[in-house]
């Protein structure tokens, strides 16, 4: 599937694949579809996760021109970056220089800011934990002033912030945005809302998707900072009660929810914290019935996730189908509605 | 509404009414993050709003300028969690002695419509969004009788503020029913840096005190009444109670 490599100059024209595993149905959709596709009373949840400029170009103590990608904020506020040599988005991660090693306790000099390497992974040398020197105001100041979108070799040109907030974008978390929420313009989601749809939000820090490293990349997601507010677990009480479906618009979301799923022992509560989880084929869905998300490649943990709402088969073939049609792939291209159980009936 | 541990943004609050409200709005047990380009009296604002027993973080930062845009709503959203109100207090007056429009430089329109039409819609744009999916909040732009008289020197100065008056009347419009209320609201003519500098032969004593001004704002800001999208002078809805 080709990638689109620009930001859309209108969200609404947005394609979206829907696929129904009980009847392996495909239907080729526009985002605005979705008016006519949940029903009254169904519940969307949104990750209000804003992103960051978390790309950050600097030296090394011994000079060596660097880039870190920022990977998400620690509970301690220390932040988990990956490291790049020279170079930039223009090049394929997996072709970039491998950047100097760099040890525990060195600092790297961003412009206007520095930060020291108080940890390096074992088992990645380029997996580091990064401690600012400033904290609060003067720290977002100084990463907002440094810092540009983390971006692919797949784009054709610098992306600005405004190119990667959702339209609800709030807590700055997210290193890549969370692009399910992405074709969600709120011409939509008030119209979604004018029909009985109820909206709600958690948040998810979603990662990079990519570091150039194959080992590296086998273990993404990393872990991510998520918060599944009271006002979230209502909202999915609410939908139970209804007998109405529960869909999530983005596998962040997905991730955010079935941790806290799971750390309320099977039912969803209120939770926030640092979650590993991760779903496959085969794993139990606890709370979502549905899933909004974009056009993933086989390989990814986005399509491993899929595969907990449709066989693969069907996702291989959707993809397929797809890509036929023209759908574009990557954080501004096309989207897909896989439906599940609850989101039962024809529409 | 009650202020306490509501999250305020207010831009302009290094100084004038800006500064005042954030004293006033402090006091009250808001949580703020203000905003103004320079940083030492931003920081001094703060510190008299600590010194008041009240919760100020200051972020220099230009709200004409598109790229600082998701650093105030990010830092915002950061440091206060929810932004509950808005504050657009921030405005250019533009260079003085004021002049007429057939002497404004181009460039100096542009200036003015930037900062005080454009920077705000950029700014309400990103902050917005959280609101709508909570469905609650609101956003007050400080406004001018120059918006709506047309006042000879006023031209550039008058007609951004008439923009963001309109701005305002059109979120007000589209997002009704939504819980999130945008209000337009004139302080009255204060004694400030930015009307010496605008009128400096004016007799002072005539003048409003800002930190008058912000108490009737203050208490505006919790009187649901006020229809949505309105246009309101602070006197005239004091003259009211």
């Amino acid at each position: 599937m080709i990638a689109a490599a620009e930001p859309r100059a209108d969200a609404r024209t947005t394609r979206l694949l829907v696929v129904d595993p009980r009847t392996a149905a495909m239907a080729d959709r526009r985002i605005g579809d979705l008016r006519h596709l949940l029903r009254p009373g169904d519940l969307l949840i949104v990750n209000d996760a804003a992103t960051l400029p978390a790309s950050l170009h600097g030296t090394t103590a011994g000079g060596a021109p660097i880039e870190v990608r920022l990977a998400g904020e620690r509970a301690d506020g220390t932040f988990t970056a990956v490291l790049f040599g020279a170079g930039d988005w223009r090049v394929r991660t997996e072709d970039r220089p491998l950047p100097p090693p760099v040890a525990a306790g060195e600092r790297i000099a961003f412009a206007g800011i520095d930060a020291a390497v108080t940890a390096v992974d074992a088992r990645s040398p380029r997996l580091l934990t990064l401690a600012f020197e400033t904290h609060g105001p003067r720290l977002w100041r100084a990463l907002y002033a440094a810092g540009r979108p983390v971006q692919y070799s797949y784009t054709r040109r610098p992306l600005a912030l405004w190119d990667v907030q959702t339209p609800f974008a709030a807590r700055p978390w997210a290193v890549e945005p969370p692009s399910a929420g992405l074709p969600l313009t709120w011409e939509l989601l008030l119209g979604l809302r004018r029909r009985g749809v109820e909206i709600a939000c958690v948040t998810h820090a979603a990662g990079l998707s990519s570091t150039g490293d194959a080992a590296l990349d086998a273990r993404l997601p990393l872990p991510e900072r998520y918060e599944v507010p009271a006002a979230a677990v209502a909202a999915v009480a609410a939908a139970r009660v209804r007998g109405c479906a529960v869909l999530a618009a983005g596998t962040t979301v997905v991730r955010a929810l079935e941790s806290a799923a799971r750390r309320g022992g099977g039912r969803l509560v209120a939770a926030r914290g640092i979650t590993a989880q991760r779903l496959r084929g085969g794993d139990q869905v606890l709370v979502v019935d549905g899933l909004l998300t974009g056009m993933h490649e086989v390989g990814t943990s986005h399509f491993d996730l899929m595969e907990a709402f449709a066989p693969r088969e069907l996702l291989l073939r959707a993809s397929a189908f797809a890509a036929e049609l023209g759908y574009q792939g990557h954080e501004f291209g096309d989207a897909m509605l896989v439906l599940a159980a609850r989101t039962a009936t024809p529409r | 509404m009650d202020l306490r541990n509501k999250g305020i943004l207010i831009t302009g609050g290094s100084r004038g009414l800006g500064a005042a409200l954030a004293t006033e709005l402090g006091a009250r047990g808001a949580r703020l993050l203000l905003v103004a380009r320079g940083e030492n009296e931003l920081r001094g604002t703060a510190a008299a709003v600590a010194a008041r027993g009240g919760t100020a973080f200051a972020l220099a930062a230009d709200v004409a300028d598109k790229d600082a845009v998701f650093q105030i709503a990010g830092t915002a959203a950061e440091l206060l969690g929810e932004v509950d109100v808005v504050v657009h207090a921030a405005g250019a007056l533009g260079p003085v002695p004021l002049r007429l429009l057939a002497d404004t430089a181009c460039e100096d329109l542009q200036r003015a419509l930037e900062v005080n039409a454009v920077g705000q819609f950029r700014l309400t744009k990103a902050l917005v969004g959280p609101m709508l999916l909570r469905g609650r909040g609101l956003i007050v732009h400080v406004t001018s009788d120059a918006s709506v008289a047309a006042y000879p020197l006023w031209g550039a100065y008058g007609a951004s503020k008439a923009a963001a008056d309109h701005l305002q009347r059109i979120w007000a419009a589209e997002l009704e029913g939504t819980g999130v209320r945008f209000l337009s609201i004139d302080p009255g003519e204060m004694d400030t840096a930015m009307h010496a500098a605008a009128m400096p032969e004016a007799d002072r004593s005539r003048l409003l005190q800002p930190a008058d001004v912000a108490r009737t704002i203050a208490a505006m800001l919790g009187d649901a009444r006020l229809p949505n999208g309105m246009r309101i002078e602070a006197a005239a809805w004091r003259a009211e109670r």
